[in-house]
């Protein structure tokens, strides 16, 4: 697929319409099934907004997202449209008002083609979880593409859409883009509004944009981004302005922060070896290295998912079978055994494996033992990172330990499967803006990604630094 | 023995608030629409939902607070309440755990033996649920439209001893949220709802007894019956050697007993932990002296006023002050008097408590929407403690001015009402009488003492009534006397 | 309350329902949670105060002005049981 600016100079010359391109995506979609990318494809509604879009490219006046061809992760709420969570619960749910972002994205013109799949209910790191079945690395080969915004990258990554928008919570967006060998990107938390959003751990979850490239990535966000009403937890501040601010030219010298050498002891040789060749790239290029020390990082992991299965066992508790979702059939069952059996038929295991964990660690006796002591440790890690921008502009590391696992590899141990997020959860833990760009591949050809992270609420300059660096490295 | 022992009670009362919209979203609070009419995505639970903070919940809570004499926290959040009911739709309510917004207040109740300050531990910010309906099908209705209505919830402290207490306690409760204008104190609707904690000790210990709490608690004298029972149920079952568990009671109105709930003690492991979707609130000086100012005078302080300003009875400043439009219209008619003087307060009061206070009650609204001019009542009793008119006179016109919008002054002078306190008319019509009834006189003075009343009456028959009673009683004593 | 009791008491909280084998599963798992403390608790967590919102923003209030509720068609849209204007759920005990 071509470049989303590409697209949009055609289209303001008349070389293409957003009719006919919308229509080749649908029929590309179509032959891509396999992949297992998509739950619902919207395509009348679809169609529909593209003859807007004609419109307007005609008459001269294309909106900011004016034609792009838009999938979003089926964790987003759409008006009208299934969204199913990937969970055998939502299976039929349709909901009755669209998010924020929706919202947004059409009144720029932005062309929602489809809902992705994903890891059910926005936990897994593999999209092996998903109630409708795995989705396909575009490598094929029995490979996972990462997850939990499994379907989202994949249709980015085929060529299928020109953006499409995940969720990240502990990593959903970046981890899976660094395997597939797209851009994934996570605002600072409060950047981009949660309001219909379907939440997992609410003090964790962003909305992410996946992209080919940086420059899609901050159209996006520009058009996506500032204070909602609805949403008590966005920053007060307007629509960023990331699109101007990425085409400034490279700063003449930088400093860059590394994570200690003993950090990355479990990374795949193959990541290590494209980690060091860019941090000499980025030397050559006006980076000063400089080391950072992040206290508490052994305790990044579990922290992380005391806080998220702790919040997630509160969010996942209106799923009751009363007023929408699934109800699991009973005789004359009393009302309490309709909603055991709807839950217990509804979620599938590692949600309720998560669940599980959340419930014993808010409960009676464990509170502070577990998740207040979380909630300190989760300070350190704030703490951590305010420091090391103090001193430096960004901050440089793998976004995964290893490329893209088989399918079935992490599955039997869910530890293994949450030591794939360490490098991706400290972002959320401490809120700050952090992005995945295609860096090289492995000695088999599979993708690598390297990750960027900056300051809260320096997001243009996260994507102005990830634009230049990914030139720099492809 | 009954009197070795002491209750210890602690009311949790949550009061519905008359906010616009409801805590967390824009829907509205009005009553009355059909079922679920009032809901919307945030209070239906909807996945991707988010809560909102009204303002003027805040602004409420800080009032009561404040008129009860709260400290109020600079700081404060929201909590998640985590339990499962068809009609809670997220799962979880939205509430205030270990911080409330307001703390360590206290009321004052009147008993018998004088006031009494009753601790106020809390009073929080919370969410309402839905409603079930269990009895109109084989399975349960649920409406959402009252699910995230306002509420505060105000624990007093265990310094309640008795029933009547609690009742006073109750009653207080009531009036002050009215008065501030948050709630409508409905009990018997559920816009104010009470449960009560209950245990017992040998008087002179310290350590607490094991209480039971006892909810369905729905009209103010079923609190204090229940409280009563509850209390003397406790007792009794220790004497007898029994213990007491920490059972949750449901008061039964028809058979005047609790009654252990049915339904399985399940353990109520609420799993509280910071809301995150909700930011903190910071209380500010400024914000608190802008609802200093706005507070209203409060029942008590206004009942203590009307006792030592107006020299009320305490029973007639009691009923007074109950309702805060009748207050008002007592002020009302006060600044009209001519004449300011005890006697005239207490006239007022009169009239309102009998012949006002009927009205209301016939037509059932407040004293704000009575329409009788607050001067009509002042003029009355002007006419009254000036002896223009009879009281006899009074009650005739009373009603005549709610139907011809004339004055007590017109009405009397169009009908010719005025009393006669000429003494010397009156004199010479007591002899006449007196005259024409001779043997009734002479029974009289042979000790037929009420004869007197017939006296009185044939001369107020000569008069059309009009004349003064207290003037003729006066004048014929003095003619019997002398004859 | 032993390990198994401890995973049968959470399920009744969570509203889940599990296998024998699933409960032992748990009772590892949880287990597993105690590991993962001890990592937490290496820290040194002295005077750090506990991170309950990311936001440092305070006072985000909304003006008590009534909008429109939702059609209730909508309400019901997705019920899984319904009459004309209600939810409806087996019997509550």
């Amino acid at each position: 697929m071509i470049s989303y600016s590409t697209f949009r100079i055609a289209a303001q010359n008349g070389t293409i319409t957003t009719t006919d391109s919308t229509r080749q995506v649908v029929s590309e979609i179509e032959k891509q099934k396999h992949l297992n990318a998509f739950l619902t494809v919207c395509e009348s509604e679809a169609l529909a907004q593209a003859a807007t879009s004609d419109k307007h490219f005609a008459t001269g006046s294309p909106r900011l997202l004016e034609g792009m061809v838009i999938a979003l992760k089926d964790n987003i709420s759409t008006k009208g449209i299934r969204t199913t969570c990937a969970s055998k619960m939502l299976e039929n749910f349709v909901p009755v008002y669209n998010a924020t972002v929706v919202d947004r994205m059409n009144a720029h013109g932005g062309i929602i083609v489809g809902k992705t799949n994903l890891d059910e209910f926005a936990m897994g790191s593999s999209n092996e979880n998903s109630a409708f079945g795995a989705v396909e690395h575009p490598l094929g080969d029995n490979l996972v593409p990462g997850g939990s915004s499994g379907g989202s990258t994949v249709a980015v990554a085929a060529g299928l859409v020109h953006v499409a928008l995940g969720s990240d919570t502990g990593g959903s967006v970046r981890q899976p883009a660094a395997l597939c060998g797209v851009v994934g990107f996570k605002p600072t938390y409060g950047r981009i509004s949660r309001y219909g959003l379907v939440a997992f751990a609410s003090s964790l979850d962003q909305i992410g944009i996946l992209a080919s490239d940086v420059s899609t990535t901050a159209r996006f966000f520009d058009a996506i981004s500032g204070i909602d009403e609805r949403d008590s937890t966005t920053a007060e501040l307007p629509a960023t302005q990331s699109l101007a601010m990425i085409e400034q030219p490279l700063l003449r010298s930088f400093t860059v922060a590394v994570l200690p050498d003993s950090e990355l002891a479990g990374c795949d040789a193959d990541v290590l070896k494209v980690y060091y060749s860019r941090l000499e790239i980025l030397r050559q290029n006006g980076a000063t290295i400089i080391p950072a020390e992040i206290p508490g990082s052994t305790a990044w992991i579990p922290t992380y998912y005391i806080l998220a299965t702790a919040e997630a066992s509160s969010n996942l508790a209106r799923f009751d079978g009363v007023r929408y979702g699934f109800r699991a059939t009973v005789g004359d069952d009393d009302e309490d055994a309709m909603i055991v059996r709807s839950r217990t038929q509804g979620f599938g295991a590692e949600v309720k494996r998560r669940i599980m964990l959340g419930t014993y660690v808010l409960s009676s006796g464990y509170y502070d033992a577990y998740y207040r002591k979380a909630q300190k440790a989760r300070r350190l890690v704030l703490n951590g990172y305010n420091d090391v921008f103090t001193k430096a502009d960004i901050l440089f590391l793998p976004t995964t330990p290893t490329p893209a696992f088989k399918r079935g590899e992490k599955t039997a141990d869910p530890v293994a499967m949450y030591l794939s997020d360490y490098f991706t959860v400290s972002a959320n833990l401490a809120g700050i803006p952090a992005i995945s760009i295609p860096a090289g591949t492995s000695s088999e050809g599979l993708p690598i990604g390297m990750q960027l992270q900056a300051k809260s609420f320096d997001d243009e300059r996260l994507l102005y630094f990830a634009h230049h660096f990914y030139q720099l490295f492809n | 023995m009954k009197n070795d022992y002491e209750a210890v009670v602690g009311l949790e009362v949550h009061i519905q608030l008359l906010t616009n919209t409801k805590a967390f979203c824009s829907c509205t609070t009005k009553f009355g629409t059909s079922p679920n009419m009032n809901t919307c995505p945030v209070c239906l639970g909807h996945p991707g939902a988010l809560p909102t903070l009204n303002k003027s919940v805040v602004d409420y809570a800080i009032t009561l607070g404040l008129a009860t004499g709260c400290e109020i926290r600079p700081f404060s959040i929201f909590s998640r309440k985590n339990y499962f009911y068809p009609d809670l739709p997220k799962g979880y309510q939205i509430s205030q755990y270990e911080d409330p917004i307001c703390y360590d207040g206290a009321l004052e109740i009147e008993l018998a033996e004088g006031q009494k300050r009753i601790g106020i531990t809390r009073i929080h910010i919370e969410e309402d649920a839905g409603k079930s309906i269990h009895d109109v099908d084989i399975d349960t209705l649920v409406d959402l439209n009252r699910s995230g209505v306002a509420l505060l919830e105000i624990v007093s402290e265990p310094d309640i001893r008795s029933a009547q207490e609690a009742y006073q306690y109750l009653m207080q409760i009531r009036q002050i949220v009215m008065y501030l204008g948050i709630c409508d104190g409905n009990l018997e609707e559920g816009s104010l709802r009470c449960d009560a904690n209950i245990s017992v000790r040998k008087r002179g210990t310290e350590k607490f007894g094991t209480r039971t709490e006892v909810k369905n608690l729905n009209s103010f004298r079923n609190v204090e019956r229940a409280i009563e029972y509850e209390i003397n149920r406790q007792i009794e079952l220790i004497e007898s050697g029994g213990t007491i568990v920490q059972h949750t009671m449901l008061w039964d109105a028809t058979v005047h007993e609790t009654k252990v709930m049915r339904t399985k003690e399940k353990a109520h492991d609420y799993r509280y932990f910071p809301e995150p979707d909700l930011v903190g609130v910071s209380v500010s000086e400024e914000w608190m002296q802008q609802i200093r100012q706005r507070l209203p005078e409060l029942p008590l302080a206004r009942k203590q006023r009307f006792i030592e300003q107006f020299g009320l009875p305490k029973y007639d400043a009691g009923i007074l002050v109950d309702e805060q439009s009748l207050g008002d219209y007592f002020e009302s008619v006060v600044s009209k008097l001519s004449g300011k003087t005890e006697e005239s307060y207490k006239l007022v009061s009169n009239w309102l408590m009998t012949e006002v206070m009927r009205i209301l009650s016939e037509r059932k609204i407040p004293a704000s929407e009575f329409e009788l001019p607050a001067e009509f009542i002042a003029e009355l009793v002007d006419l009254l403690v000036t002896n223009t008119i009879s009281s006899k006179i009074a009650k005739e016109i009373f009603p005549q001015l709610l139907t011809s919008n004339k004055s007590p002054i017109e009405l009397v002078k169009e009908q010719g009402l005025a009393q006669i306190s000429d003494e010397k008319l009156i004199e010479s019509l007591v002899k006449d009488i007196l005259s024409q009834n001779s043997e009734n006189v002479e029974k009289y003075k042979a000790g037929k003492s009420n004869l007197f009343g017939f006296f009185v009456s044939q001369v107020l028959k000569q008069t059309e009534g009009k004349a003064n009673p207290k003037i003729v009683t006066e004048i014929l004593n003095r003619e019997l006397n002398n004859n | 309350m032993n390990p198994i009791e401890t995973v049968e008491y959470v399920a009744e909280l969570a509203r889940l329902k599990f296998t024998e084998d699933e409960i032992s599963q748990f009772a590892n798992q949880f287990q597993n949670i105690l590991s993962y403390i001890q990592t937490i608790e290496e820290l040194d967590l002295e005077g750090i105060e506990p991170l309950t919102h990311i936001s440092q923003a305070e006072n985000v209030f909304r003006e008590d002005v009534v909008q429109p509720s939702l059609p209730l068609e909508d309400v019901l849209r997705n019920a899984p049981k319904r009459n004309e204007s209600f939810f409806k759920v087996p019997k509550v005990l």
